[in-house]
């Protein structure tokens, strides 16, 4: 190892200098790549999705009067599980290679930090769903007048379940099979998002005000936003130091 | 105010204490729950509407107030553990939670066997009992998480985390599924509100209800007792105590 | 300016049992410290504490005389803790990774920097290169390039040894060694048998919370 000068001359100690900007963004940069070059795991949600709602049809019956009245509540259903799919992958590779680890000693605020992480998920998982959405709604006969309300509530919502399912991938990340006991622990939080989720569309189709439910949507988000990242770090901590 | 915190804290200090309180809250849960359901069951007129049935409510309301009762504790004593490292709250939350779900389901059942004469079905997706059956969701995943981990301080601290999440969840899934289920009955029992029902009948439903807290007191005392004797096995203080009880 | 972390009373106890009591020691700029004990002795445990990740014990940990609480971004700038796992993306290139750590202390760096210390720790030609593709004595050197890439006045290394090759471990010492004579300090777990030291101190965990301080 060659020495150089800045090796030989005496270490100061630092003063804490924020950048918590420059962090942010690292991380969300970092994750993108990341996400991007494996493409699967973007694609996957997205394939589950439409397979799930193919099913229905087929378990169900074809009749498309049927569906319709049904359709929202599919959508919404299967978002919900595609969302819960891609969960238990958000902390998990970090964790594995010791990044995790690395993250909780930042000098910076670590809710702030698994913030930037939820928002690339949801980017890359809830948004994609609620873009995909207005397809799968033709396919069930979903009326094309709610097909707008339907994005929107499911990219208001996909935030919320982002921030509410990265408490549950916080809590198992720490653990070898985390998957089921995943699902068992953010499924009945998802009850609410759903319900007005679901709701908004249903709304939408009898042509009452949708106004309502997506203001609800709203509010169960800023709660999300407020108070999840908290519990993300809490539970973070815990399963780091396992 | 600090040191008697943390004096309250300590396992041994609560084994003493609670062996002198346990005894009160045996004999209060034993005399209000007798009087409770003699008086519910044999005393109160049998009501207009629903005859006889009704008197599953002096068992389904208490186990659904206590149901839910028992989440908040639960996560009240996990906010103690986390803040202020008590281990007692721990062990308490510990104990607390499959005694929670017990309630629930007992609440469940018992709501389930009140649905065949008042609805002619076992199961209606009335919003009480569906937020019921989410609470019995929330507890199972607390049960399931805190057995999980490998190291029980990380399950311990996993399930407090999740516990408080969850106490923050459950008004808001109440609210939403009431909003969902528009069509329900008003609650008809409440300590303070307005009493929808004549005093004969809701006499005995405060007695029972009361007896049915007392009862979970008491049984949370004995368990986290035998908690702390587990968990504290190799302490001095314990096997001082054993070789004194042969 | 000098420093010094200090350790008071430490006493950690996991799942009931107690892995070290009244551990009292202070490590100040220019030291080496070496933890030392047989296996699930509680040496990571210490580790973990040392480097403000866990909570879970009693008694006070003090950054230059002050408890570690209250000037937990102050010692975190100053504190370099590379653990079991390396903390390296497989599917991003050393110098990604490299600037992800530079941005998370809050700096932009530059690419200049992050080159020279890949060329320094003998990873010139692999610089974009993805993680995954090195070998793990590379991918371990990556984790070590951090050690260049930022000043920071004490390092926290959990078996900093494994998995590099007998050059780089003759390497890693005069790193450590360098870096105490520069006035930092070194607090490390190994089972690798330093060459002595500088001004090596340790730290023995026993069984049942004994331990001995040389």
């Amino acid at each position: 190892m060659s020495s150089s000068n800045t090796l030989d001359q005496p270490l100061s100690i630092i003063e804490p200098h924020g950048g918590l900007g420059v962090a942010l963004i690292a991380t969300l940069r970092r994750d993108l790549t990341l996400m991007l070059r494996r493409r699967s795991e973007v694609m996957n949600p997205l394939a589950f999705f439409a397979l799930v709602i193919t099913l229905f049809p087929l378990g169900l019956s074809p009749d498309p009067e049927l569906l319709a009245t049904v359709a929202p509540g599919l959508l919404w259903v299967a978002a919900l599980l595609a969302t819960l799919l891609s969960l238990d992958s958000l902390f998990r590779a970090d964790f594995e290679d010791g990044s995790l680890e690395q993250l909780l000693l930042a000098p910076q605020p670590l809710a702030a930090m698994v913030l930037a992480k939820v928002v690339v998920h949801w980017l890359l998982t809830g948004l994609p769903l609620a873009l995909m959405a207005p397809v799968l709604g033709l396919m069930l006969g979903l009326p094309a007048g709610s097909h707008l309300i339907l994005m929107l509530a499911l990219a208001l919502g996909s935030a919320s379940l982002s921030l509410v399912g990265a408490i549950g991938a916080a809590l198992t990340v720490g653990l070898a099979r985390g998957g089921v006991l995943l699902s068992l622990l953010v499924l009945p939080l998802y009850i609410p998002v759903l319900i007005f989720g679901a709701g908004a569309v249903q709304a939408a189709l009898l042509g009452s005000g949708v106004a309502a439910h997506l203001a609800i949507l709203g509010a169960l988000l800023a709660l999300a936003v407020m108070l999840a990242p908290w519990a993300i770090a809490a539970a973070l901590r815990i399963s780091v130091n396992g | 105010m600090w040191a008697f915190i943390h004096k309250l804290g300590s396992p041994k200090w609560f084994y003493g204490i609670s062996a002198r309180l346990m005894p009160w809250f045996w004999i209060a849960a034993a005399a209000l729950l007798l009087v409770g359901s003699v008086w519910g069951l044999l005393f109160t007129p049998a009501d207009y509407q629903q005859g006889n049935s009704f008197r599953i409510i002096y068992v389904h309301v208490p186990a659904a107030f206590l149901a839910q009762s028992i989440f908040v504790s639960m996560a009240i004593a996990g906010l103690v553990f986390m803040v202020w490292k008590i281990k007692v709250a721990d062990m308490a939350a510990a104990v607390m939670a499959p005694l929670g779900a017990a309630m629930t389901f007992i609440a469940l059942f018992s709501g389930g066997v009140w649905g065949i004469p008042t609805w002619g079905t076992w199961w209606m997706w009335d919003a009480r009992l569906t937020s019921m059956l989410i609470l019995l969701f929330l507890y199972i995943g607390v049960i399931a998480l805190r057995g999980a981990f490998a190291s029980r301080d990380s399950g311990s601290r996993a399930a407090s985390v999740l516990a408080m999440v969850g106490v923050i969840n459950i008004p808001i899934i109440k609210y939403s599924v009431d909003w969902w289920y528009t069509l329900h009955q008003p609650a008809s029992f409440t300590i303070t509100g307005r009493v929808s029902m004549p005093m004969e009948m809701w006499a005995p439903l405060l007695l029972m209800v009361l007896g049915f807290y007392s009862f979970f007191i008491a049984l949370t005392l004995m368990r986290t007792r035998s908690e702390i004797l587990r968990r504290e096995s190799g302490k001095r203080w314990v096997q001082a105590l054993a070789e004194e009880t042969p | 300016m000098s420093f010094r972390l200090q350790g008071c009373q430490l006493r950690c106890e996991r799942d009931g049992r107690e892995l070290f009591r009244d551990l009292d020691f202070d490590v100040e700029g220019g030291q080496i410290l070496r933890i030392e004990g047989p296996n699930g002795s509680g040496k990571t445990t210490l580790l973990k504490i040392l480097s403000g990740q866990l909570h879970d014990f009693d008694g006070e940990l003090r950054w230059c005389d002050q408890p570690l609480a209250r000037v937990r971004d102050h010692y975190l700038t100053n504190l370099l803790y590379l653990g079991h796992a390396p903390g390296v993306k497989a599917a991003l290139t050393p110098l990604e990774n490299l600037a992800w750590y530079q941005a998370l202390a809050g700096d932009a760096g530059s690419e200049a920097t992050r080159l020279t210390v890949l060329e320094r720790v003998g990873l010139m030609g692999f610089e974009d290169v993805p993680a995954g593709q090195l070998s793990a004595g590379q991918q371990r050197r990556v984790a070590l390039a951090r050690l260049e890439l930022t000043p920071r006045a004490l390092w926290v290394l959990d078996e900093p040894f494994t998995a590099i090759d007998k050059q780089g471990v003759e390497a890693l010492e005069q790193r450590l060694l360098a870096h105490a004579r520069r006035g930092g300090s070194v607090i490390l777990t190994t089972h690798h048998d330093l060459t002595p030291l500088g001004e090596l101190r340790r730290i023995r965990l026993g069984e049942g919370g004994r331990h001995v301080i040389q």
